[in-house]
């Protein structure tokens, strides 16, 4: 099938890659920019591996046309940021480390898509209740820690992000 | 100051950063240049023979290289040395809907797509099984011709005199227990890249390198030799991170042979990555079980027999079924005090994907059956539920009536603490209508005494390297699944040691590097390999112990080192106490006699401030204590300079002994192994290999639960878990283990089932097969309890897959106390719970459990008796080729 040349903005950097039409934004990512990060686990949009955000809004790469994001005639194209875009100044952001810290992350594959949601989560509501906090990870499966030492990881995120040291457990 | 610098300390595990940040590589997320893409062509007959297969047409197609079929690689494997059933691609027949019948090979997901519709296949149908009691009915027409009516293997064991027991008993119950099919769904779908090298000699395509999601890489290495015609040494595999096993990743896979086979045919790097929809197919589950069971006890509660019929629904392939069968029978035992046992078990073939071994291996759906049985007999003899529990718990050390030897046992202490916890005493039956708490307690091997292929090698072996840098690599073979096994190895190294985490590097399950472990799987690995760690620390630390001691002129038992640290003991004498590391006495005799704390002689060390965090240490923190020092390397000349300078010392740092021992001792390098002792394998009669253990863990809970009995929606509020781990090396690895087996173990109990149609599956998406979510995912309180064990490293034993089991009758025995339904019938769906409050209330019979009666199953119902598909599910349509070849006992539609 033809190839278009298409320009995706993706972690604060302009990408031209060619794709054929049908192409998923997961596989635009994985395969031609390389960013692996994000994470292919069910195909049809219903565990959340391999979740991005589009400005901002976490949405699901794996049912989504490259094409759909690219930039458009006006040059306008939206700001796609993946998990190896969540890293800040070279370190781990306050949830990774939590993450790792607390157990919220065991196998790993889902934790790409599930730092996108916290950390648009964390965005949107920096005092999230517990509540809010499961009611926004259940679009993200995860099939080993049974989701409670997530909660305890974000909670110290946030009372890190609050102090401004990185979380770490006394 | 703790007994120990490292263990016991929660640690971030040592690859976390790779998995938050998205650097970490998984299967699927490498490739190789010029690497092609292998699709799968699937069968969609549950049972026919393949009388023709014609790619020409898809070879045709731009872009495809090749088409792999059976005939390409028709040696026979499978994991288990009595299984040899499968080949990588069907041969002459199909048995499941999905069976492997092609694989395409193109240079683009796509175009292999487009090819695989350009296969033409000619099936001829054959009658196909379902229902495994039916199966065993079958005259002609075999699975497979060399397993008369379909029966993969039975056991009949008799322990004790169950007959005498049953007549000494004051109440006997009998009861028919159904549990569904339910399969690991771990994240990653299964993906596998393989590439030959051409060898310089002959010119030829020569080694080959597989990188594959795999929990068993060794035994991988063996598969691929025996299908491929390879010399095991050979072929390389790699495990790179792996997304979640749960046992479905610990035998091998069709894409990992097929993708091999295709990177020999198309002389090109292939890689294959299932689909979720494939990775159903692929399955290796937990099995539909029927357990028939019988129960004995005296009015004092003392259980007298138990017999127990029980039936798999083991699908197409032996695959691990061997084993399933014997767990089920043989960890009827080394839980509770039983004296007489009978055991009649049969794994039986049927049309559908093959099961196999799934977290809680054999022991999830007879333990459902036995706690819930027990919960029935109390109530029949009027006793708390947690006291019938207390009354029958074994009294270690001891041997049960099946031969399995229980050491370390700390249940009695699992049953205390969630009793406190939950509050029972004060809760318990006073919680108003519609809710209620249960309890059940389950237990787990701390990895199988005998390995799949019987032999006396080393289950586990270590190696350790130290370089005049300081650096600590262990080479290990264990199979990092997500469970942190990685991190294990080296929380244990730099314990025995005395060095730092960040100074051990874990190579690890790249079976050119590392020496053989034989897998992930059966919760071995801490216990095993890590006994094989300690012994290989040890090893090496007797070499940087005998330097240090002649630099700073003291007896070896004098020698301290601790975070990186060496000292010398001061103001008394050692009396020995690291003697035995020093000496070189066998590794084996940390077991039992001697407490951690003489291994590792930690006390008094005159140090700093105590690192309570060892993930947020560095090595930079040691204070500099040489000249010499550049960037953490010592140089030798002036490490001899300031030898002569100043003659003995009192102290040093890590890397200085190191390059002491270096240049007294020559190379630092360490080997430990394990293999269980003798003592631990268990009886004589046929298949007492499967069930003894080294250790065995412990875990009781309590689930509070509440039912809507207008819906039948059952609510679970709250479970408390306590898990007997020996030792807990990482709290908080242990923690999240035993948080999830229990989650698993709920979704097993409350939503996850396998809906089958004349053998397809119906729900082959993780949407449809309902993991729970968070949303639906409560409170979970976990307690560690720390046995100790004997011959465990550090005393650690089991922590992830024991604590399942116990999970599904907790609630079953809690729904039964809010609402006096009992389910025999996991999953505790809503229609369920409806039918049974109908029976209890004696209303007119609703028939929306597909006619049957969830508190007293005689069968299974294809579809689970889902509401969805009111006992009968969507009918095929007429055009497809599939309906054609369903005339089976059972499959008719």
């Amino acid at each position: 099938m033809k190839k278009t040349l298409i320009e995706l903005r993706v972690n604060g950097r302009a990408r031209e890659i060619a794709v054929e039409p049908a192409k998923l934004l997961l596989d635009a990512l994985r395969q031609d920019l390389e960013l692996t990060g994000s994470k292919r686990g069910c195909d049809d949009s219903s565990c959340g591996a391999c979740t991005v955000l589009i400005d901002g809004t976490p949405m699901l790469s794996c049912t989504m046309l490259a094409e759909s994001v690219a930039m458009d005639e006006e040059g306008n194209a939206p700001e796609i940021t993946t998990v190896e875009g969540v890293t800040e100044h070279g370190a781990m952001n306050a949830i990774q480390k939590a993450y790792g810290d607390w157990g919220g992350s065991q196998c790993g594959y889902c934790t790409p898509g599930f730092m996108m949601t916290v950390k648009a989560l964390l965005e949107r509501n920096p005092e999230p209740t517990d509540d809010d906090i499961r009611r926004a990870l259940s679009g993200n499966l995860c099939r080993c820690t049974g989701y409670t030492q997530m909660y305890q990881a974000i909670k110290a995120a946030i009372e890190a992000e609050q102090k401004g040291i990185a979380a770490t457990r006394g | 100051m703790s007994e120990f610098s490292i263990i016991g300390k929660p640690v971030a595990l040592i690859d976390s950063a790779g998995k938050t940040t998205g650097v970490g590589k998984y299967a699927d997320d490498l490739s190789l240049s010029g690497m092609l893409i292998g699709k799968i062509l699937h069968s969609p007959y549950p049972h026919a023979n393949i009388t023709r297969i014609d790619a020409s047409r898809a070879l045709k197609l731009d872009g495809v290289v090749t088409v792999v079929t059976g005939q390409d690689a028709p040696n026979k494997y499978g994991i288990l040395p009595v299984g040899h059933d499968e080949t990588a691609l069907a041969v002459d027949k199909v048995r499941y809907v999905g069976d492997n019948v092609a694989c395409v090979v193109a240079e683009s997901e796509s175009i292999a797509e487009q090819a695989m519709e350009l296969i033409d296949v000619e099936y001829e149908p054959l009658p196909a099984y379902f229902d495994p009691e039916e199966s065993m009915k079958a005259k002609s027409d075999f699975i497979h011709p060399e397993r008369p009516n379909n029966i993969e293997k039975d056991y009949h064991h008799v322990f004790g005199d169950p007959e005498k027991g049953f007549a000494e008993a004051d109440c006997v119950l009998e009861g028919r227990y159904l549990a569904g099919e339910v399969t690991h769904a771990a994240m990653e779908p299964h993906a596998t890249l393989a590439s030959f090298e051409l060898d310089s000699q002959t010119g030829q395509p020569g080694r080959l390198t597989v990188w594959s999601s795999t929990q068993v890489p060794y035994y991988l290495q063996h598969k691929l030799s025996i299908v491929l015609e390879l010399p095991m040494a050979q072929i390389r595999v790699i495990k790179p991170l792996v997304g979640g096993g749960f046992g479905g990743k610990s035998e091998i896979i069709p894409l990992e042979i097929i993708a091999a086979v295709a990177a020999r045919k198309a002389k090109a790097p292939v890689k294959i990555a299932y689909t979720r929809e494939e990775v159903f197919w692929a399955h290796r589950g937990r099995p539909r079980t029927i357990i028939d069971l019988k129960t004995g006890v005296k009015n004092d509660g003392r259980i007298t027999a138990v017999r127990a019929r029980v039936v798999q629904d083991g699908g197409a392939y032996c695959s691990y079924g061997v084993v399933t069968i014997l767990y089920s029978g043989a960890l009827l035992g080394a839980l509770y005090d039983i004296p007489n046992i009978r055991y009649d078990g049969y794994r039986v073939l049927t049309n559908k994907p093959a099961c196999g071994a799934m977290r809680g291996h054999g022991t999830v759906n007879v333990r459902f059956a036995f706690e819930s049985q027990l919960d029935e007999l109390a109530g029949a003899i009027k006793m708390d539920p947690v006291e019938i529990r207390r009354v029958n718990l074994l009294k270690p050390p001891s041997i049960t009536v099946n031969g399995l030897r229980v050491l370390s046992y700390g249940l009695p202490e699992c049953i205390d603490r969630v009793y406190e916890g939950s509050e029972w005493k004060s809760r318990k039956g006073k919680l108003g209508r519609g809710r209620g708490l249960g309890i059940a307690c389950s237990h787990y091997v701390s990895g199988a005494a005998n390995s799949i292929i019987r032999s006396d090698m080393p289950h586990s072996t270590v190696n350790l390297k130290i370089d005049r840098d300081g650096g600590v690599i262990v080479y290990t073979g264990a199979s990092d699944i997500g469970q942190g096994s990685d991190t294990m190895v080296a929380q244990i190294v730099a314990e025995v040691l005395g060095c730092t985490l960040q100074r051990v590097k874990v190579v690890a399950a790249d079976t050119d590097l590392t020496p053989v472990d034989i897998g992930s799987y059966s919760s071995r690995v801490t216990f095993m390999n890590g006994n094989a760690a300690l012994r290989a620390a040890q090893e090496v630390k007797k070499k940087i112990v005998a330097a240090a001691c002649r630099k700073m002129a003291c007896p070896p038992e004098d020698v301290i080192i601790r975070d990186d640290h060496v000292s010398k003991r001061t103001g008394k004498t050692g009396l020995g106490s690291d003697a035995h590391v020093v000496a070189g006495a066998p590794a084996r005799a940390f077991a039992g006699e001697q407490s951690a704390a003489e291994i590792l002689e930690t006390k008094d060390t005159p140090r700093g401030p105590v690192l309570q965090t060892p993930h947020a240490a560095s090595p930079a923190s040691a204070e500099p204590t040489v000249s010499g020092r550049v960037e953490g390397q010592i140089l030798r000349h002036s490490v001899q300079q300031k030898r002569k300078d100043e003659g003995p010392k009192d102290h040093m740092s890590f890397e200085e002994a190191v390059v002491a021992a270096i240049d007294f001792s020559g190379a630092l390098t360490g080997t430990g192994s394990y293999a269980p002792p003798q003592e631990a394998r268990g009886g004589k009669h046929k298949g007492a290999g499967v069930g003894p253990s080294p250790a065995y863990s412990y875990s009781a809970q309590v689930a509070e639960v509440s039912v809507d009995e207008e819906t039948g929606e059952v609510t679970v509020h709250k479970i408390w878990a306590a898990h007997d781990c020996g030792r807990a090396l990482n709290p908080v690895s242990v923690d999240g283990q035993v948080i999830g087996s229990v989650w698993m173990g709920l979704g097993q109990a409350m939503q996850e089932e396998m809906v089958w149609k004349d053998g397809l599956l119906m729900n082959p998406g993780l949407l449809e097969y309902k993991s729970p979510s968070a949303v639906e995912s409560p409170e979970v309180v976990s307690y560690i309890v720390e046995s100790v064990d004997p011959e465990g490293p550090f005393g650690a034993k089991e922590a992830s897959e024991g604590s399942l089991a116990a999970c599904i009758p907790a609630i079953a025995n809690a729904i039964s106390d809010a609402a006096g339904i009992r389910l025999r019938e996991a999953p505790f769906t809503p229609d369920r719970v409806l039918a049974a409050i109908k029976a209890r209330d004696n209303a007119k019979k609703q028939d929306i459990a597909g006619g049957d009666d969830p508190v007293h199953p005689s069968q299974f119902r294809e579809h689970g008796g889902s509401l969805w598909f009111k006992g009968r599910g969507p009918m095929r349509h007429p055009a497809d080729p599939a309906r054609a070849g369903i005339r089976g006992p059972s499959g008719d539609d």
